[in-house]
């Protein structure tokens, strides 16, 4: 693998991505209609509406921003238009996007309506956009790329064979050096213990405890049943999963079986080097995928069970299931079958290097089937209630 | 045809892979961590995903799935029956 190369956008601050979107990004949700506005006057342009980002503070408004800021700074992102209900925050969010040194303008709604801004920034994303079109793909060694993993919809089979396909695809990247993303805090409940144990020191096991621990406090102190039906999900238990623990030691199967946790991630930030992060993250498919854009992370392998159909706008999500039922009747959301493997017609290893295969020829340039089928779920995580 | 997966030796379920095992059936299946290949006859319908007793389990006694806990029985569980939600719990939430 270390002679594996892949071709994609170098930006200015050195990160290589393999889409060159140019973003609409609102701040808030009431300059949701004025983006959407934008892009649809700029062909070519994309925006990205969400519902939050009004009377936010504390820790949920920093992390706000920093998803918002770590979207528009990701090396999938060429250029970015930010539009913002009034200039303080919209400049709050383009200052810490001109940070990664790509283009970025922010318009602001008060004081001059929505057509006025819809006007100036579609000026300016047009210039973005034809600025963009001209940028050119090139060779950059497998290491730099960074790939990010969640599960979702997951049955039995995906602790059999979907996430050991990731868990070998893994295994691999990090000896590799590349940089890893896995998270999914509430999911790790009944595996917190074995994950605790494949950290790289004693302080970053620790760090994960106390992580696991804090979010599993926040779901004992709001509980109202055992979570049947919302974790394990009521598709997951018809998949056949019955307990949070089974599907722990399921999901952990992603970690695969060598790499260590080299360290602990707030929800959106970024890492600092290679190796594999364990991120605090929500469960949620689309709210994790959301954080692992926002961290920076270029490709997302997603393995599923009876077939979650989630995508992103700026993150390609590659999906892969062993249950040949989903294979079979949800075949158009698949890119990779790994199904042979419940009958030991391919082994792990093959599954792994399939995979791997996949993941160059999206980081190269093939849609995924969430892109094909415009699947841009964007899904803001909120700590809690607004002031 | 593999009709069901297990994990590890020392686990008290096996997952189904097939779709539409029926009762009575004789089923083929292999360990994971270990390549051996094992038969059971079942005693209920299980769904391609779901799990089946490989043993005998007591009420409240821990269910054993890739060699770790995955919950307790809340029913007397025979091997070769289907084992999910009915007779088996969490012990966390």
């Amino acid at each position: 693998m270390s002679q594996a190369t892949f071709s994609g956008y170098r930006r200015e601050n050195g990160r290589v991505g393999v889409r060159n979107h140019v973003i609409v990004l609102p701040v808030d949700d009431l300059s949701n209609a004025a983006a959407e506005a934008v892009a649809n006057n700029i062909k070519g342009t994309l925006a990205i509406p969400h519902p939050y980002g009004r009377l936010q503070f504390g820790a949920d408004l920093a992390l706000h921003f920093r998803t918002l800021i770590g979207t528009g700074s990701n090396p999938n992102v060429a250029a970015v238009i930010v539009i913002g209900i009034e200039p303080g925050w919209t400049q709050k969010v383009v200052d810490g996007i001109a940070a990664s040194g790509k283009p970025v303008s922010g318009f602001s709604i008060e004081l001059n309506g929505d057509i006025a801004t819809i006007a100036s920034a579609s000026r300016v994303a047009k210039d973005y956009l034809q600025w963009a079109s001209e940028l050119q793909r090139s060779e950059h060694p497998l290491s730099e790329l960074w790939v990010s993993t969640k599960c979702g919809e997951s049955d039995t089979t995906s602790g059999i064979g979907a996430n050991p396909t990731v868990g070998n695809a893994f295994d691999k990247l990090y000896a590799g050096g590349n940089t890893l993303l896995f998270g999914e805090t509430s999911e790790i409940t009944g595996a917190e213990h074995l994950v605790a144990r494949r950290a790289r020191t004693p302080e970053i096991g620790a760090a994960f405890l106390k992580t696991w621990n804090a979010y599993n406090d926040f779901i004992l102190a709001n509980k109202t049943d055992d979570l049947s039906e919302s974790q394990p999900t009521k598709g997951n238990i018809a998949g056949g999963l019955t307990t949070i623990e089974e599907k722990a030691l399921g999901n952990i199967q992603k970690i695969g079986k060598h790499c260590l946790v080299d360290g602990v991630l707030e929800p959106a930030e970024a890492p600092t080097g290679p190796g594999l992060w364990f991120m605090d993250s929500s469960s949620a498919a689309a709210e994790m995928v959301t954080l692992a854009a926002a961290a920076g992370f270029a490709v997302h392998l997603f393995p599923t069970g009876q077939g979650n159909v989630i995508g992103n706008p700026i993150l390609p999500v590659i999906k892969l299931t062993a249950n040949p039922r989903t294979a079979r009747t949800m075949g158009e959301h698949i890119d990779l079958d790994v199904s042979g493997l419940l009958q030991r017609e391919i082994n792990l290893d093959q599954a792994g290097d399939a995979l791997l295969e996949i993941t160059l020829r999206t980081a190269n340039g093939r849609l995924t089937a969430a892109e094909a089928l415009g699947h841009r779920e964007f899904v803001l995580t909120k700590l809690y209630r607004s002031a | 045809m593999i009709h069901f997966v297990v994990h590890s030796p020392q686990d008290s379920a096996g997952v189904a892979v097939v779709e539409d095992i029926a009762a009575g059936q004789t089923l083929n299946g292999w360990v994971l961590d270990t390549g051996e290949s094992l038969n059971i006859t079942v005693s209920d319908a299980i769904p391609i995903g779901h799990k089946l007793a490989l043993t005998d389990i007591a009420d409240g006694a821990t269910v054993i799935e890739y060699g770790h806990d995955i919950g307790r029985a809340v029913a007397p569980v025979k091997r070769g029956q289907h084992l999910h939600v009915h007779n088996l719990k969490t012990k966390r939430w």
